[in-house]
């Protein structure tokens, strides 16, 4: 539907609200980040940034991003290849087995690898015995964003390839193509933006995780603080200027990820007129539609 | 490549089997396993490498939790989950999940309405920014969503002197939980709401209906199956948000503790057994629901 200027004045009315709900709720909340971010100058913004905690979070942050982000884009792409392809027994638990991150609250995530991977467990402490340690230190911290981010490039790309259907691929297998060749040349340039952009999304979720991170992290100052936590580390040694340098940092983040989502939707959508949404809209595959 | 002959089913078919059917339809070609025969090649890789690695990164932890807590005994258990204190965190939990969402389905629909409707300035600017609860960390959120609401805060400040208190007690806690479920309201409306026909509207209006009359009986029924699911998607999110909630309730027992919390509070205590007994309960509740929001949606589908 084509969306039409307002004509009535309970439209205007309207629009007016949502304008103030929207600067209420998320214009005035990054404009706080900033302004506390910087209410020391610029000069102790950049002192702030040059500290060794600061530095160190920064890195551990981007090592944790950088090694999730490769294993949930290899594995969105597969599972989505999996059950748009092909219909087989199963295929619907597959998808509502991805879904279960979302639901879980990210502590109890944690929690679940605390008991497998931590001391407490056998194999935990046999891996210890030969000095692996995994839990309270950066591998654990590595596993559970794995586990948090890992629906995202899934669930955008499903209803998309969906959507798109087989035809295409089965065209080029009849020319004769190789797999790698029909997902290299015909598949990856029908999903390439949707793909970007739920490589974006999982990226602002690994930078951003904190539940799941804090509970196996041990919170060990210049070892296992990734950003999020110190931010809470800094705010509850009421370190304000600091924590909002660091969250600044994350809004950051957070906008110039808003911005890609904004630009690959647009390429998706001009692609194929087929909307790829941030926020995948539906937890099931039920209510995508065809 | 020359045509393949290999695995050709006996019954005479149109097809020739594709060069990397796998062996178990080949084999047993009774579509057992499969429901249509696979025709593009990779099943194997790709089922394979997304059962080892649902398995390896998601069922093998969550069940390590159950086998943990089965080694307790019934009454420890019981005890774990029936703390007087974490019973109060469930009733904070859940209700502060449930007025968050009722609030956030309100603002959430109205965003969503004017979004999708309307051409106004700043519409794409307001579209983009919805998502910026999802993008922005929640230890973020929540250290932000307090300073503003502290009684000397941006935002505090026009509640403090009606003796309204929000940060660090449990209106803090629904607003923080109305801030992070924004966007599953509104991105679960918004697609249904830009796919409405004008048609029905203007058939409404033909038939002699007044605006409210279009809205409440036409429009609004189509939008209650992506309302209800935006709605329960807020609420499971609601239920396990940690970061943001933690920074801005103040953390008082009795009063403002999650149920997040309350297992995080039994690992600094190193009760874990306590720990992994009322995750149990968490994981299990919002498995149902999930399970739940499935039945609920493939309903409300049928029926559409």
């Amino acid at each position: 539907m084509k969306n039409k200027r307002p004509t009535l004045i309970h439209q205007w009315l309207l629009i007016a609200l949502g304008i103030v709900l929207t600067v209420l709720m998320l214009v005035v909340p990054l404009a706080l980040i900033f302004s506390r971010a910087l209410s020391g100058g610029w000069s102790l913004l950049v002192q702030n940034l040059n500290e060794d905690f600061m530095q160190h979070a920064i890195g551990l942050t981007v090592l944790t991003t950088l090694a999730t982000v490769p294993i949930n884009l290899v594995f969105g792409i597969l599972l989505a290849w999996c059950v748009t392809h092909y219909d087989f027994v199963g295929k619907r638990v597959l998808v509502t087995l991805v879904d279960i991150p979302y639901a879980t609250s990210p502590v109890v995530a944690g929690l679940c690898y605390l008991v497998v991977y931590g001391l407490e467990s056998a194999f935990g402490s046999w891996l210890y015995d030969h000095g692996i340690q995994l839990m309270f230190a950066w591998p654990g911290i590595i596993m559970v964003t794995v586990f948090v981010t890992s629906p995202y490039v899934a669930r955008i790309l499903i209803p998309l390839m969906q959507a798109q259907g087989a035809d295409e691929e089965i065209a080029a297998l009849s020319l004769g193509a190789s797999g790698w060749q029909i997902f290299r040349r015909v598949t990856l340039p029908n999903i390439k933006w949707a793909l970007l952009y739920g490589v974006v999304i999982t990226n602002a979720r690994a930078v951003g995780e904190f539940g799941a991170v804090s509970v196996v992290s041990g919170t060990i100052m210049n070892q296992t603080l990734t950003l999020p936590l110190l931010v809470e580390q800094l705010n509850n040694d009421y370190k304000s200027a600091a924590a909002f340098t660091a969250a600044a940092l994350l809004a950051c983040m957070a906008m110039l990820t808003l911005v890609l989502k904004t630009v690959m939707e647009w390429r998706q959508k001009r692609r194929d007129d087929t909307p790829a949404h941030f926020v995948p809209e539906t937890m099931t595959s039920t209510s995508t539609k065809p | 490549m020359p045509p393949q002959e290999r695995g050709l089913p006996k019954g005479g078919r149109a097809y020739s089997l594709p060069p990397h059917a796998p062996a178990a339809y080949a084999v047993n070609s009774s579509l057992r396993f499969f429901r249509s025969p696979p025709v593009l090649p990779g099943f194997v890789p790709s089922f394979g490498f997304s059962v080892l690695y649902l398995s390896l990164v998601i069922l093998i932890p969550l069940s390590a939790l159950l086998l943990y807590v089965s080694d307790m005994t019934w009454e420890q258990y019981w005890r774990a989950i029936t703390d007087p204190r974490v019973v109060q965190s469930y009733k904070v939990t859940v209700s502060g999940a449930f007025y968050s969402t009722v609030i956030v389905a309100g603002i959430g629909f109205v965003l969503a309405w004017i979004i999708s409707r309307y051409e106004f300035p700043g519409r794409r600017v307001i579209d983009a920014l919805v998502d910026l609860p999802f993008a922005l960390p929640t230890a973020v959120a929540g250290i932000t969503l307090s300073a503003l609401f502290v009684p000397e805060g941006w935002l505090g400040r026009w509640f403090a002197p009606l003796g309204i208190k929000i940060s660090y007690a449990y209106p803090g806690l629904v607003v923080a939980m109305i801030f992070t479920s924004l966007p599953f309201i509104v991105r679960s409306l918004q697609p249904v709401l830009e796919d409405l026909e004008p048609e029905y509207e203007e058939a409404a209006a033909t038939l002699g209906a007044t605006r409210w009359q279009t809205f409440w009986r036409v429009l609004l029924p189509s939008l209650v199956p992506a309302l209800i699911s935006g709605a329960s998607q807020a609420f499971i999110r609601s239920l396990g948000e940690f970061g943001a909630v933690i920074m801005i309730a103040g953390n008082i027992p009795f009063q403002t503790e999650i149920t997040s919390l309350m297992i995080f509070v039994r690992l600094q205590e190193f009760d874990y057994p306590a720990a992994a007994a009322i995750a149990s309960v968490v994981l299990v509740a919002s498995l149902l629901l999930l399970f739940l929001l499935q039945v609920v949606q493939g309903r409300l589908l049928r029926r559409r």
